[in-house]
C-alpha cells in the first residue's frame, strides 16, 4: 500500500551543535523525494532520526498518518528500510551475505527465503553464489548493492535511500536506479533519497529538497534544474555547479 | 622522464577464489592524473591495494612492479613501512572504516603525520587542523575531535585527503575520493589534487566512476572490465570510446534533462574481456 511521509519541525543537536533547524518536508504516497546540498548540511541525519536509528531529537514524523515513534520496532521494520551511506558500516564483518538477508525475513516470519534471496541478489545483478561471501571479500559497489537487496527484500512501503548508487558504476547504477523506478510502479514504493548527482535527481525525484547547515534552504520541482527557477543563491549556485559540472569538471 | 610507478603484467588471486582477480595488467604512470574507470567489482581497487602492498592473503605475480627506486615485488615489509604513507598514499575507498573507529579523527591525523616527521604533539595538532580548514571543512577544530562515526561521509573522505596532504608523497592513488562530496566541494577538492600534480610533480590515479570527472579532470585513463584492461584512452577522447563495455556506460549515464525512459543497460559478452585492439 503507498504511503506518504511527514516531517515537521525536526531539530537535532550534538552537545552544543545544533545540526539540524527545525526541517520539514512532506512526500506523497508513491513519491520520490530528493535531498541535495552541502556535505555535512544534515541528510544522513534525517534519514537516521526519521528512522529512529537516532531518537534523540524534537519535532513529529508520520508515515502514513502514524507517528514514529509510536510505531512497534516491528512494524516499523515492515514499514520502513533504510540503504546507508556506508555500507561496510551497515554489515556485520563476521556474517555472510547470507544471513544478512536471512535475518530480515526470518524476524519478519516471511517464508520462501531461499527463493526471495536468490531473487534479490540477482535484482541488484550480483551471482547468486555471493551470498556465501562475507563483506570483506566484496567489492565497495557489491556490498553497496548487498545493501540495497538487504532492503528491498522485506518489500517495506518506504525507503530511506543514502547515496544509494555512487559506489556504483554507472551501468550498474542505471540498473539498480531502473530496479527502483520498476518497484515504485508496481508495488507504490515510497522513497526519500540522498544524492550529490543531479542527473539522478532529475531522472528519479519529482521533488528535492536543497540543504545547507542544517537547514532546508528551498524546495524545488525537478523543473527547476533545467529551467533556472530556483530563487535562493545557494540553490542556484549548486545547480549552477552542477550544469557546468556535467559539461566539464 | 622516467615513470614514477611502472607495472607490467600483474595478476592478483585472492586466497581461496576460484580466478583471478585481476589479469595481465600494465601501465605507467608518469607526473599526471590517470584515471581507473571500471566495473564495479573488475579490480580496481585490488590494483590499488596491490601497489600499497596491503593484500596478504591474495597472489601477486608481475613481470615488473616498480615505484621509482624501489621494486615493490621484493621491497621487505620494513622497508614498505617507510614508503607507505609517506612517498606512497593510497586514499581507501571507505574511508570512514579505514579510519580507526575509537580514535578521534583530527588525532589520527596528527598521529599519522607524526610517524613521517619529527615535531611535537601541538605543532601536528596545528598543522592536521590546517589541513582540515584546506579541504573545505567547516568548523575544522569540532571535526578534529570528533570521532569516524560522528562525522558525515564526504567529511570522512576529506579526513582521508587531510591525512594525505600531510605527507606530501610521490604517488597518490585516489579510490573513489570526492564521491560522497557536493559538486562545489568536490570542485575545490579536485583543485588541490590538481595542484600537487602541477605543483609538487606527483603522481596521481584516479580510481572513479564518475565519468565527467575522469574526462575532464584526468590525462589518461584506464577502462577494467572483469579484471582485465580493455582499453586505454587520452581522458578527452573518452566520448570516442570504441570498447563496447565502455560504450555501453557511456550510453548509460543519467543526464540533467534528459528523458525519464528506461536507462540503457548492458547485454554482457563473454568476448569483452578481450582488450579493445588500438588502431
Ligand atoms: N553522532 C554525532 N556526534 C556529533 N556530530 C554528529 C554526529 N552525527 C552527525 N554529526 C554532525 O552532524 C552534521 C551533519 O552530518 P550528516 O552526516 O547528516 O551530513 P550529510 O549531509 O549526510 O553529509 P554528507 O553529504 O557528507 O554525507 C555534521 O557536521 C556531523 O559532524
Ligand atoms: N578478500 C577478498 N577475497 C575474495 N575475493 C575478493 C576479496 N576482495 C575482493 N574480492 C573480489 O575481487 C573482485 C575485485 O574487487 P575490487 O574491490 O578490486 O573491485 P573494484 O573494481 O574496486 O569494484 P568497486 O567499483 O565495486 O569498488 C570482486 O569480484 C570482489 O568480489
Ligand atoms: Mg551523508
Ligand atoms: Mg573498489
Amino acid at each position: 500500500m503507498m504511503k506518504p511521509l511527514s516531517i515537521h519541525n525536526l531539530s537535532v543537536s550534538f552537545g552544543a551543535v545544533q545540526v539540524l533547524h527545525e526541517v520539514s518536508l512532506e512526500v506523497a504516497a508513491g513519491e520520490c523525494f530528493g535531498l541535495v546540498g552541502e556535505s555535512g548540511s544534515g541528510k544522513s541525519t534525517i534519514l537516521r532520526c526519521a528512522s529512529m536509528l537516532n531518537d534523540s531529537w524534537s519535532g513529529t514524523v508520520e508515515i502514513d498518518g502514524r507517528n514514529v515513534r509510536e510505531m512497534p520496532v516491528r512494524d516499523r521494520c515492515r514499514t520502513l528500510q533504510m540503504v546507508f551511506q556506508d555500507p561496510y558500516g551497515s554489515l556485520h564483518p563476521r556474517h555472510s551475505i547470507r544471513s544478512a538477508l536471512e535475518e530480515g525475513l526470518r524476524v519478519n516470519g516471511i517464508g520462501d527465503r531461499a527463493e526471495r534471496m536468490a531473487q534479490a541478489m540477482r535484482d541488484v545483478g550480483l551471482p547468486v553464489d555471493f551470498l556465501d561471501r562475507y563483506p570483506h571479500q566484496l567489492s565497495g559497489g557489491q556490498r553497496q548493492r548487498v545493501a540495497i537487496a538487504r532492503a528491498l527484500i522485506l518489500e517495506p512501503d518506504l525507503l530511506f535511500l543514502d547515496e544509494p548508487t555512487s559506489a556504483l558504476d554507472v551501468s550498474v547504477q542505471a540498473e539498480v536506479l531502473n530496479l527502483l523506478v520498476r518497484l515504485q510502479k508496481e508495488k507504490g514504493f515510497t522513497y526519500l533519497m540522498v544524492s550529490h548527482d543531479l542527473a539522478v535527481v532529475d531522472h528519479m525525484c519529482d521533488r528535492f529538497a536543497i540543504m545547507q547547515h542544517g537547514h532546508i534552504v528551498e524546495i524545488l520541482s525537478r523543473e527547476a534544474i533545467t529551467q533556472g527557477t530556483a530563487t535562493q543563491p545557494y540553490s542556484r549556485e549548486l545547480i549552477g555547479a552542477s550544469l557546468e559540472y556535467e559539461r566539464a569538471v | 622522464m622516467d615513470p614514477i610507478l611502472d607495472v607490467q603484467n600483474l595478476s592478483i588471486r585472492y586466497g581461496g577464489a576460484p580466478k583471478p582477480a585481476v589479469r595481465d595488467v600494465s601501465f605507467t604512470l608518469g607526473h599526471e592524473r590517470l584515471g581507473i574507470v571500471g566495473e564495479s567489482g573488475s579490480g580496481k581497487s585490488t590494483v590499488g591495494r596491490a601497489i600499497m602492498r596491503l593484500l596478504d592473503t591474495a597472489t601477486i605475480t608481475a613481470d615488473r612492479m616498480q615505484f621509482e627506486d624501489v621494486d615493490l615485488l621484493a621491497a621487505t615489509e620494513a622497508q614498505m613501512l617507510k614508503i607507505r604513507g609517506k612517498r606512497m598514499s593510497m586514499i581507501l575507498q571507505d574511508p570512514k572504516f579505514s579510519l580507526n573507529p575509537i580514535q578521534r579523527c583530527g588525532h589520527q591525523i596528527s598521529e599519522a603525520y607524526r610517524t613521517h616527521m619529527k615535531c611535537s604533539k601541538a605543532e601536528a595538532k596545528a598543522r592536521a587542523i590546517e589541513m582540515l580548514e584546506q579541504v573545505h571543512i567547516r568548523d575544522p577544530e569540532r571535526v578534529y575531535d570528533l570521532y569516524p562515526h560522528e562525522v558525515s561521509g564526504g567529511m570522512g573522505q576529506r579526513v582521508m585527503i587531510a591525512m594525505m596532504l600531510l605527507t606530501s608523497p610521490d604517488l597518490v592513488i585516489a579510490d573513489e575520493p570526492t564521491s560522497a562530496l557536493d559538486v562545489t566541494v568536490r570542485l575545490q577538492v579536485l583543485q588541490i589534487l590538481d595542484g600537487l600534480v602541477r605543483d609538487k610533480g606527483i603522481g596521481l590515479i584516479m580510481i572513479s566512476h564518475d565519468l565527467n570527472l575522469v574526462r575532464a579532470f584526468c590525462d589518461r585513463v584506464l577502462i577494467m572490465y572483469a579484471g582485465r584492461l580493455v582499453e586505454t584512452l587520452d581522458a578527452k577522447d573518452l566520448d570516442n570510446a570504441r570498447h563496447p563495455y565502455t560504450r555501453g556506460l557511456l550510453a548509460a549515464q543519467p543526464r540533467i534533462g534528459g528523458s525519464r525512459a528506461p536507462l540503457p543497460v548492458l547485454e554482457r559478452e563473454a568476448s569483452w574481456v578481450n582488450p579493445q585492439e588500438a588502431v
